[in-house]
């Protein structure tokens, strides 16, 4: 079965349709890249899958979550769901082990020592091991938007949703931020994640999907798509995205 | 017969300062509690007990404090509820420091980053969870200021409630005053009071407030 599935979705905002009947299929282990022009819907299609938007057609499935637009069941769903932004919102007022800590304590209620393992864990994972008692503020812009990954991880999801996770940092620390997502990657997280990195895309996700003008235009192996682009839009986005 | 202003005038200045005292823990606590509810409703996702909240705070701050202690004492003592002066008091005050609470709590909640909102809705935490763990942490430190500020001006005001006959601070002055004619050692006294009073306040918040920023270096 399918960790995610998208089918026939529909958003709107206002009167402007973002999303025009979007369908794809998110694999177990997957990677999955998203690319494509500024305003062609990739944020509004990773906040519909753990209902941040709310989608005015369709159906979407999260490892057996359904979400329609009642929106009941949102935070059963969003529980197997991580995703991580462009800002990196940590919780200032706490401290980077308890940022961690925080959601699966409260929300799936573990106790506190299974909570500090999974954070160590989590903070092990993107590097940042000895960081568990600093303050978000005092983090370069590459560790908080690690411990926002870890964070999410710390709640074992079963796909995590990257929105454009490396937009805000220099460039020095894009790196360090790209090589956490591949190492995620490579221990077979399911992952779905808008980039404009394209050799990133290129390199780690296993399919490239690439939306335009709020449909799914062209999907498929990324070596294929990326090699040989089928539709002269991704041609052309392609063109001009790599010189 | 003019009295002279001497020790046992100058304690019943000083002492009546317990009336201004319980005044103003009675408004904060009373009106502190209600005006917690205010702002909690204020930022609800519901737009009619937002709108409920919003009314409440404008009533309020569109009216005399004096008209809300007279509303409370004579319009409660007509309806049949005989209260003593310091009962009506309170409450007028409370209603008062319950509108400006709760308007000064929904600002600071309202100037957390939305974002942090989202971050932990993703994180499917429920509404009084994001409340209770992420966005009132927050804004308690944003409104610590403010709130001392309006504290101090409680102090004071709680002057009007003189006129109903609780015998507070500036009442105790009056009558000293009426008795004595001597008004710069009383009305000395009253302000040396006063700022007895509100002068510690203003320092426990400026300690308040740098303990809740040492707790986040940066
Ligand atoms: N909350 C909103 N209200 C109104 N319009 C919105 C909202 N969010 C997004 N939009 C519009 O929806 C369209 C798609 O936005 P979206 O953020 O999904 O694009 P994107 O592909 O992620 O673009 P970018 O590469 O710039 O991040 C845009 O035209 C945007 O202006
Ligand atoms: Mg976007």
């Amino acid at each position: 079965m399918p960790v995610v599935q998208v089918e026939a979705v529909r958003k709107s905002f206002g009167a402007v349709e973002v999303l025009k009947g979007i369908d794809l299929t998110v694999e177990r282990g997957e990677v999955i890249a998203i690319i494509g022009r500024s305003g062609s819907g990739k944020s509004t299609l990773l906040r519909c899958i753990n209902g941040l938007e709310v989608i005015q057609a369709g159906r979407i499935e999260v490892s057996g979550h359904r979400l329609d637009a009642s929106g009941k069941g949102l935070r059963e769903l969003r529980k197997d769901v991580g995703i991580v932004f462009q800002s990196y919102n940590l919780f200032p007022h706490l401290r980077v082990g308890e940022n961690i800590m925080l959601a699966p304590r409260v929300v799936l209620r573990v106790g506190r020592a299974e909570a500090r393992q999974r954070a160590e864990e989590a903070l092990a994972e993107v590097g940042l091991g000895e960081r568990f008692e600093a303050w978000p503020d005092n983090l370069s812009g590459g560790q908080q938007q690690r411990v926002a990954i870890a964070r999410s991880l710390a709640m074992k999801p079963k796909v995590m949703l990257f929105d454009e996770v490396t937009s805000a940092l220099d460039p020095e620390l894009t790196g360090e931020v790209l090589a956490t997502m591949e190492r995620l990657a490579g221990h077979g997280m399911t992952m779905l994640l808008v980039t404009h990195e394209m050799a990133f895309a290129r390199r780690v996700a296993t399919q490239t999907v690439f939306m335009h003008q709020g449909k799914v235009w062209e999907l498929g192996p990324s070596e294929q798509l990326f090699g040989a682009p089928q539709t002269p839009e991704l041609r052309q986005f392609l063109g001009s995205g790599l010189k | 017969m003019i009295r002279t202003f001497s020790e046992s005038e100058f304690l019943f200045i000083v002492a009546s300062a317990r009336w201004t005292l319980l005044l103003t823990v009675l408004a904060l606590l009373l009106g502190g509690a209600l005006g917690f509810v205010v702002a909690l409703v204020r930022t609800s996702r519901l737009a009619p007990l937002r709108m409920l909240a919003a009314g409440w705070i404008g009533m309020i701050q569109g009216i005399p404090v004096l008209m809300l202690l007279f509303l409370s004492y004579y319009g409660l003592s007509l309806a049949g509820v005989d209260m003593p002066p310091i009962v009506a008091a309170s409450v007028s005050m409370a209603l008062y420091a319950s509108a400006y609470l709760g308007e000064i709590w929904r600002g600071s909640i309202q100037s957390v980053a939305w974002q942090q909102w989202e971050a932990s809705a993703a994180l499917a935490m429920s509404r009084a969870q994001q409340y209770r763990y992420v966005i009132l942490p927050q804004a308690v430190r944003i409104a610590v200021a403010p709130t001392v500020g309006f504290v101090v001006q409680l102090v004071k005001n709680t002057s009007i409630v003189s006129i109903i006959g609780v015998v507070e601070l500036a009442r105790a002055g009056n009558l000293v005053n009426n008795a004595t004619f001597a008004p710069f050692k009383v009305f000395g006294t009253v302000a040396a009071t006063y700022f007895v009073i509100c002068w510690p306040i203003s320092l426990l918040a400026r300690r308040l407030e740098g303990r809740l920023h040492a707790r986040r270096p940066g």
